[in-house]
Order: C-alpha cells, then sequence, then structure tokens
C-alpha cells in the first residue's frame, strides 16, 4: 500500500470499487457541493471532483476536494494540465494534501475552445503522463519535478484516465501501457456505450497483463433522455454510441426514458463485471447525481466494503 | 516561413490618420511568398488607402518601397533617403521587420498593415498551415517528422488525448489528431515501438521560457 487512499485499501481488498463525481459549482455556493456528495456519500468510495470540465470556468477542484474532506468524505481531486503550469500543479497537490486530500486524477483537459472562455491561452507545460509521473516521483522519491527534495512529500494515489473509443483505436492499449509506465495507480475510462469495443480493449489490456498493473474502473454515465443520447453522440469529443443506444431510447415513451436510461446502465454494468481485468465501476451521471445510489444498489454493488 | 496576414483596412487607416506624408515599406522575403506584404501587396494598399483618401476629399502622399530583407538592418539603411520627407512608416513585413525598421528610425512612427502568424509551410496555392513553434529543441527526429508542440492542439508528448474522432483533432474536423498522423508515420517507417518511449517533461527555456531569444556566433560576431 502506498498511501491512505480509501479507493486504493478498496482496490487492494479485491472487492470491485465504485467512485462517482461532483462537477463543483459556477460561483461561490459551498452548498452545492455539499448537496450534491450528501447523495452519493454511502454509495460510493471516491467522489471525483472534476477541474472546469468542458473548460468552463468552476470553483477550483481543490477548494470543492476540500469541502468533501470536511464531511468526511473521499474526494478525488481532478487536475488538467490545460490551466497550470508545474508549478501550480505541485503547489496545489502539496496544499491538497495537506488537508488530507490523498487521490488524484491526472489528466489533459478538454481544450480551452469548448468552454466560455475560448480566447484563453491553454497552458500544457507538461501532459496528463508527464503529469502522472510527477505526482508519482513527488510520492516515491520525495522530489519534485525540478529535483529539489520535498519536506513532506504529498502520498497520493494516481489515476489517470483512458477512452478506448478514440482514434487510433490500436495506440489505446498502448497509451494504458504508457501510463502505467509513468506510475499511474488506477484509470476510470471513458463512459462506455459500446460494450464491444470496450471488450475488444480490454482483451488488448489483459493479454499484455497489463490488468495486472493498473486498476481500471469502467466509466458509466446513465441516459437521461435520447435527446442527452444523440447530443453525446454528436457534440462530444471522443463519445462512442452506437445506434442501438439511441433506438431502445426511442422506443419507450420520454416519461420512460430516464428509467430505461437507468436501466441500461445497470445492464452493462452486470455485463462488464464479467470482463476479466475490470476492477470497479466509475458512474458519471451528469447533473444527475440523486440516481446515483438507485443505479449501485439495482447492479448489487451495495453496501459498499467497510476498510 | 513566417505567414502573415493583411489587418483591416479599418485599423490601418486610424493608425495613418493624422499624417499625410506616408513611406509604405514591404518586404521581398516571406511575407512576399504568402501575398501579404511583398511589392503587390505594397501597390494594392497604397491604392487602397488613396481611394479612402479621395472618397473623404483628402489626398494622402504614400512613397512605396520594397526591401530585400526588412529584418535586416544592412537592407533597412535603404529607407535613409526617404524617412524625412515623410510623417511615418507603414511597414507590411513581419514583427521583426516592423521593429528593426523602428528601431532604425526612432523619430517616425512605425505601424504595422499586417499580422503576424505562425512559421508554417504551404498546402498548396493560398493554404498556409503552422508547422513549427521555434520550441528550441527540436523533437522530429523521434516522432516521425511530425511536430507535436506545432501540431498537437494540446502540445501533447506522449499520445493522442481522448478527443480524436475520425481521425481529427476534437478542435474541429479541419484539423487533423497530430498523435494519429505521428503513429501512422512510425508504423510506416517500422518504428511502432518507438511510441512507448516516454518523453519527459520538455524544458521550455530555449524555446523562449529564459526570455527573449538570442543566438550569438562568436565565429561570425
Amino acid at each position: 500500500m502506498n498511501t491512505q487512499s480509501r479507493l486504493e485499501k478498496i482496490l487492494a481488498s479485491g472487492e470491485l470499487a465504485v467512485t462517482s463525481e461532483c462537477g463543483p459549482p459556477r460561483g461561490a455556493r459551498p452548498e452545492k457541493v455539499k448537496e450534491k456528495s450528501a447523495l452519493l456519500k454511502d454509495h460510493v468510495d471516491g467522489i471525483n471532483v472534476t477541474d472546469n470540465q468542458t473548460a468552463m470556468v468552476r470553483m477550483s477542484s481543490f477548494a470543492a476536494a476540500v469541502i468533501i474532506k470536511q464531511m468526511g468524505l473521499d474526494p478525488i481531486m481532478q487536475m488538467v494540465a490545460r490551466d497550470r503550469n508545474r508549478l501550480a500543479m505541485q503547489s496545489d497537490i502539496i496544499g491538497a494534501y495537506a488537508f488530507g486530500i490523498n487521490t488524484m486524477l491526472c489528466l489533459s483537459g478538454d481544450h480551452a475552445k469548448f468552454g466560455d472562455h475560448p480566447m484563453a491561452k491553454g497552458v500544457f507545460d507538461i501532459d496528463s503522463v508527464q503529469m502522472i509521473n510527477m505526482v508519482r516521483r513527488m510520492r516515491d522519491d520525495e522530489t519534485f519535478q525540478g529535483g529539489a527534495k520535498i519536506d513532506g512529500a504529498p502520498k497520493m494515489f494516481i489515476g489517470a484516465a483512458a477512452n478506448p473509443f478514440a482514434d487510433p483505436f490500436e495506440l489505446r492499449v498502448m497509451r494504458l501501457a504508457k501510463k502505467i509506465k509513468a506510475g499511474v495507480d488506477f484509470i476510470q475510462t471513458q463512459c462506455i456505450f459500446n460494450l464491444d469495443k470496450f471488450e475488444e480493449w480490454m482483451k488488448g489490456v489483459t493479454d499484455r497483463g497489463l490488468d495486472k498493473k493498473v486498476h481500471i474502473l469502467a466509466g458509466i454515465t446513465p441516459m437521461k433522455s435520447v435527446g442527452m443520447a444523440r447530443y453525446m453522440k454528436n457534440k462530444v469529443p471522443g463519445m462512442d454510441i452506437p445506434d442501438t443506444v439511441i433506438k431502445r431510447l426511442e422506443g419507450v415513451s420520454k416519461q420512460q426514458q430516464p428509467e430505461e436510461g437507468i436501466k441500461m446502465a445497470v445492464e452493462s454494468i452486470e455485463r462488464i463485471k464479467q470482463i476479466k481485468g475490470v476492477h470497479g465501476f466509475h458512474i458519471m451521471a451528469i447533473e444527475w447525481e440523486e440516481k446515483v445510489p438507485q443505479i449501485v444498489e439495482q447492479a448489487g454493488l451495495y453496501p459498499r466494503p467497510k476498510v | 516561413m513566417i505567414t502573415a496576414e493583411q489587418k483591416p483596412m479599418q485599423e490601418i487607416i486610424q493608425y495613418i490618420a493624422p499624417y499625410s506624408k506616408i513611406l509604405l515599406v514591404g518586404c521581398n522575403e516571406c511575407v512576399t511568398v504568402c501575398a501579404a506584404g511583398g511589392r503587390k501587396e505594397v501597390g494594392l494598399l497604397a491604392s487602397a488607402l488613396h481611394l479612402n483618401h479621395l472618397k473623404q476629399g483628402k489626398t494622402i502622399d504614400i512613397k512605396e518601397i520594397t526591401l530585400e530583407r526588412q529584418c535586416d538592418p544592412e537592407y533597412v539603411e535603404e529607407l535613409a533617403p526617404y524617412i524625412d520627407g515623410v510623417d511615418a512608416v507603414v511597414s507590411m513585413a513581419c514583427g521583426c521587420g516592423v521593429q528593426t525598421v523602428a528601431g532604425r528610425y526612432k523619430k517616425s512612427p512605425v505601424f504595422p498593415a499586417v499580422n503576424t502568424r505562425f512559421m508554417g509551410a504551404s498546402l498548396g496555392q493560398g493554404v498556409w498551415a503552422e508547422r513549427c513553434k521555434g520550441c528550441g529543441d527540436c523533437v522530429l527526429g523521434i516522432t516521425g517528422g511530425i511536430c507535436p508542440v506545432a501540431r498537437c492542439s494540446k502540445h501533447l508528448f506522449n499520445g493522442p488525448c481522448g478527443g480524436t474522432s475520425n481521425g481529427q483533432c476534437e478542435i474541429g474536423p479541419e484539423t487533423d489528431c497530430a498523435w494519429r498522423l505521428i503513429w501512422e508515420r512510425l508504423k510506416e517507417l517500422g518504428m511502432e515501438d518507438r511510441y512507448e518511449d516516454l518523453m519527459n517533461a520538455k524544458d521550455w527555456r530555449p524555446g523562449g521560457a529564459a526570455g527573449p531569444g538570442k543566438i550569438i556566433r562568436e565565429d561570425l560576431a
């Protein structure tokens, strides 16, 4: 065990882990963070706190993670390479760890073009793979990226994302291998709707034995409506939504679509549980956090183990 | 080459509004090749400015001259005989040329008539695309001849982000994913295994992080 992370303890115990996420508010409203997190608290092992997701300014992931930590819960602080150089990253990592935040996720970040500040200059001083390596060295070698010793090294359990559905597909297992080489501990995947393709990717992962070196949490998103499914298919970069998903939602009345979406999410979890090398689930219920407990319960992932 | 595009007419007109005698200076190098500030564009801009003044019932005296290289003091010296006879200089060179002229003729206001865009290459008639960021530590030797600094929208060094769709960058279908191109090229060269080499965090000092760049060649200076 490298850290005090609850997620690390769950994964080390061999149980399937469950994480979910909380998008911080677009304003100084700590109660919003508390409300969302309270909905998740008994049903997950960690709560991802997004970092200016889709390049829209929000309360910082660091601040929102502190609020969640102070509720006695387990935040997973996301950090994107878009908004910080290596100095800012390292100081925030130390700061977060000083508040007891021990789990984080290293990401490139959506391009600023998608957000409400498209005129902003993206930083991209280091990339997500280099960020993983920097955080690992801060933990294991107790050194800053620049080489100096850290007095009070942050012991982070290090996560990253993987998108098995983006192009070029044949590179996606190699990209995971690279993140493992850099020192990643766990992976949360992009939302899985094309299960056949996910199985193919996982086969590539297990064929190389990579599942023995990293914990993979499968990304699950319940569809609220057919409109949401169409939007994700056409507008969200790197998303793979098969037509069968859209047809199935079209096949029920508008009022029944949310329930159908949840049913589909639970079915996906049941099928993915059978895939070798999957060690848990990351449930991203976008602005629909109140449904996470229902999904976790129906998928047989409740109660959460005590560690 | 360094690419540039002409500024909006209104901006150029505003710059020169207080003046009646203008020296309009083009450059025979990059801006000629990208059709932004060579002899031809100097002529066209001069005509447009004349026309604009005529419409307003005014006249303007414009002396046109195109230098061999506006970023070179030797050629910029050629403006000396004309400079005292004008109120202002309008340069159609890139930012390097504008500053060389402004540095030499300190009493004359010098205005840019083009926006300098990027270091790029020609893709065909009338199309130029960015190819180099001048990062000062070239990685093309290990990325199959395709630059991730200039051509990946996030300057990623270790492979494509999750936003690639149909081989294109997440910022839009008109931009190829640089890492898709790098991967295809590495495959063509039989160098796929090189992809898994970790590329360490870049030292940005040679590319400007250490302050404005300067090269001093002792053997030539």
